[in-house]
């Protein structure tokens, strides 16, 4: 378990140096997620790596512990909204209307690109 | 033990372990009663939560800052859950592989309109330069997404606000939304929810289907690392 987060924190660590050392603009987590896969499929070929918190589903364990209460990590930065008061009496309105517009044409457009080009794959490639 | 209750209150509300314990605690029971109506959407945990701690430190006088010492455990935990996203995208592989046309334009087109559509959107309303910029990431994980504001000259704490916002709003309104549009393949669900709503949106997309949540946890993944590339460009083309 304890490992396990190791390992976790350790592959974050790992993005958060390679992004400052080399200055690319990508979030160091996103960088610590591509490192994780990499070595879950790498102990898959490499029998040495296959130990500690990549054997026996340890990593997979605490990381699934961590994804089931995924909500309650944004609860801090949701309480934020009461330091943002005066933009809300300000701005409230206009914002909430923009964020709810930008997420449905999101929602929309997203799925329909997704559904079309899969039907079109399904109709050009034969079974 | 202090004998005047009103003392052990000014030094416990300045502790980082009151303002853990509450937060854990009302998240516990908005989750609970969001468990008890059926993962109702509108019954959300983190919007119930949110109101409700907010209240409780608007009535207690406590400032976000103080609040943020004991909650900022919680907070921290929002980057290793993004690296934990690494184990399904490995276990759905396959699934994930299969896909992987629709989801490459699925994920560029929806990103790109995640952006756009927000920008233009505020600037039709008129809302100050600082606001448009800060709105701008809005559709990707909290801390990725104040990382990205933070790099535009914005303002992390409205950026983050502005996150939250849109997980919820996206959390609520995918269910209806996709059933009114009559679309039953899961894997194109899960993925816009997690696209457009990122962790909130992913966490609702569990909630209904599995294979939904794994969609939309990779297109949370996925939408993190290109909006990170794609903001400063394209707000360097629509704003100024």
């Amino acid at each position: 378990m304890i490992a396990s987060l190791g390992l976790i924190l350790l592959c974050q660590l790992a993005g958060e140096v390679i992004a400052r050392g080399l200055g690319l603009p990508l979030p160091s987590p996103v960088l610590g997620l591509m490192l994780l896969f990499c070595l879950l499929v790498a102990r898959d070929y490499i029998k040495p790596l296959a130990r500690g918190p990549l054997a026996d589903g340890g990593v997979e364990d605490a990381s699934k512990g961590m994804l089931a209460h995924l909500s309650l990590l944004f609860v801090p930065a949701g309480v934020g909204v009461i330091q943002q008061l005066d933009m809300i009496a300000a701005h409230g309105v206009a914002i909430m209307l923009v964020l709810a517009g930008s997420v449905l044409i999101t929602l929309v457009v997203t799925v329909v690109t997704f559904v079309v080009v899969a039907r079109l794959l399904s109709l050009w490639v034969p079974r | 033990m202090s004998a005047n209750p009103f003392s052990l209150w000014v030094y416990l509300s300045q502790t980082p372990l009151l303002w853990l314990t509450v937060t854990l605690l009302v998240y516990a029971a908005t989750d609970a009663v969001s468990q008890a109506t059926g993962r109702n959407p509108l019954v959300n945990p983190v919007l119930h939560a949110m109101w409700i701690i907010g209240v409780f430190l608007w009535a207690t006088g406590t400032s976000y800052t103080t609040y943020f010492s004991g909650a900022q455990f919680v907070h921290f935990l929002l980057g290793p859950a993004t690296v934990a996203l690494a184990v399904p995208l490995y276990e759905n592989r396959k699934l994930v592989l299969a896909a992987i046309l629709p989801m490459a334009l699925a994920l560029v087109v929806g990103c790109v309109t995640a952006i756009v559509s927000v920008v233009w959107l505020a600037q039709l309303a008129g809302l100050p330069e600082t606001v448009v910029l800060s709105l701008a990431p809005k559709s990707v994980t909290a801390g990725v997404a104040m990382g990205i504001s933070e790099s535009l000259h914005a303002d992390p704490s409205l950026t983050a606000v502005a996150v939250i916002l849109t997980g919820i709003l996206g959390a609520i309104v995918v269910s209806p939304l996709m059933n009114r549009l009559g679309i039953r393949d899961y894997r194109a669900r899960g993925f816009a929810v997690g696209l457009a709503s990122h962790g909130i949106g992913t966490a609702r997309a569990f909630q209904v289907d599995a294979i939904a949540g794994v969609f939309a946890g990779i297109a949370m993944s996925l939408n993190a690392l290109i909006t990170a590339l794609l903001v400063p460009v394209l707000v360097t083309l629509l704003v100024r």
